[in-house]
């Protein structure tokens, strides 16, 4: 009656699925948009994960354990963000960043910053979209799953998320011609 | 080919996930739309641009020494709980879980529709599903009323086989199957019709011990019925009454 994992389920758990905590780290910093959340949250979802452990059965661990994350995040942003979750566009993050002040344009000749402001001012269903795709390799198949959405619907999200990206970035590079959304001036990080 | 279609029709073809048949006809598309050359040669420097920043975010190197602390402590402390617990305990805690089954039961279906979390994951797909597939167009990838041609259309779309079976005599006339994704994976679905209601019935074989999805319950209007028998798990939508479910979903096991 008691729900205690044998021990060798914990082996197995460190075995399968600890490795991915990179994975998890990752794809919540972005739904969260800070790493102090994102750590408690892939916390959370961890342990969460280890009691789920049994209804695993075998196949894509790091889609499984992201699934859990994306829940975690999601429930996490109501309780505590509802608002990043409705708002379609966030000008505030955008604007921040993208002025005309010579400051500003100093910050974004920083690459990396620049395309951090964009990807954070996408809605959150693009983003998360855009990190599995972009950053963490995942395949439309293991996207669907991880998201829950049949795979058609990935390649449309897909599509428009980066649509709304080039926009992003070509509307704050500002001087940049219009269809070059991002300047490759290699900048160092 | 319009150009609206190719321009998600490119994201599949930059990302090598078209099928051949689809990749050679986007690349003859290619050949006569400078729109879409653009557009792909943009897309390439904007993923370039993305993979070359170092957007990836390690986790910090404590936590993974905080996540096995946790696990190991809720872990000794559920072994604590168990080991010494006397008998009469066990009883006051039988009589707890009755009463708690009894609330949830009783509180039902908001209980349920509120909770988020894995657990709704499956249900919701199963609901977007059969929404989905009542719009124009969408409701069968085969359609007859012969069983078989149903049948064998699953044939090397799926790596099982799904029960397919004209009921029309029961008053459940088959319509079609037709594929859909559910967590991941492809299932079959069979599609009956009711007194001018459609009823899809979602057919996979089992693939957890226990259930993510409810045995029934009603949400957004749509009354479903969950089950297992004989290695499949059922789960049988619409908007007709339960019991007819009940029945549809019973002939379907026997």
């Amino acid at each position: 009656m008691a729900d205690v994992l044998e021990s060798g389920e914990r082996e197995r758990f460190e075995r399968l699925v600890m490795p991915h905590q990179d994975a998890a780290f990752n794809f919540a910093r972005w739904l969260l948009r800070s790493r102090a959340d994102a750590e408690d949250v892939t916390q959370e979802a961890m342990v969460r994960a280890y009691r789920f452990f049994r209804g695993f059965r075998g196949g894509d661990a790091r889609a499984w354990l992201l699934q859990i994350v994306r829940n975690a995040c999601y429930t996490w942003l109501e309780k505590n963000r509802a608002v990043d979750l409705t708002t379609e566009f966030d000008e505030s993050i955008h604007q921040q960043h993208s002025g005309n002040s010579p400051e500003a344009a100093a910050v974004a000749a920083n690459e990396r910053d620049h395309l951090m402001r964009a990807l954070e001012s996408l809605p959150p269903r693009s983003r998360e979209v855009l990190v599995l795709r972009e950053l963490e390799g995942c395949s439309y198949k293991e996207i669907a799953a991880i998201a829950s959405v049949p795979i058609g619907t990935v390649m449309s999200t897909l599509a428009r998320a980066r649509e709304r990206l080039q926009q992003v970035l070509s509307r704050s590079t500002g001087r940049a011609a219009a269809g070059t959304p991002v300047r490759r001036d290699g900048g160092a990080l | 080919m319009t150009c609206d279609l190719s321009r998600s029709l490119l994201h599949g073809y930059l990302d090598g996930e078209l099928d051949p048949l689809r990749a050679e006809e986007f690349e003859r598309h290619l050949e006569s739309c400078s729109q879409c050359i653009a557009q792909l040669g943009e897309q390439e420097s904007l993923r370039a641009s993305l993979q070359s920043a170092q957007l990836y975010e390690r986790a910090p190197a404590g936590l993974s020494t905080k996540i096995k602390r946790q696990i190991a402590s809720a872990e000794a402390e559920s072994d604590d709980q168990w080991s010494w617990v006397p008998i009469w305990r066990w009883i006051a805690v039988s009589a707890a879980i009755v009463v708690l089954v009894a609330v949830a039961y009783l509180g039902g279906q908001r209980i349920l529709a509120g909770r988020s979390g894995v657990e709704q994951a499956e249900l919701t797909e199963v609901i977007d599903a059969h929404v989905r597939s009542l719009q124009p167009g969408h409701l069968t990838d085969v359609a007859s009323t012969d069983q078989h041609n149903v049948k064998p259309w699953f044939d090397g779309k799926l790596d099982y086989v799904p029960p397919v079976r004209d009921l029309a005599e029961n008053g459940f006339s088959l319509v079609g199957g037709r594929l859909d994704v559910l967590n991941g994976r492809s299932v079959a679905v069979l599609v009956y019709g009711r007194r001018k209601h459609f009823i899809n019935v979602f057919v996979w074989p089992e693939s957890r011990k226990e259930s993510l999805i409810p045995a029934t319950g009603t949400r957004n209007g749509y009354q479903w019925i969950y089950s297992r028998a004989h290695g499949m798990e059922f789960c049988a939508i619409s908007d007709v009454s339960a019991a007819d479910l009940h029945d549809l979903t019973e002939l379907l096991q026997e």
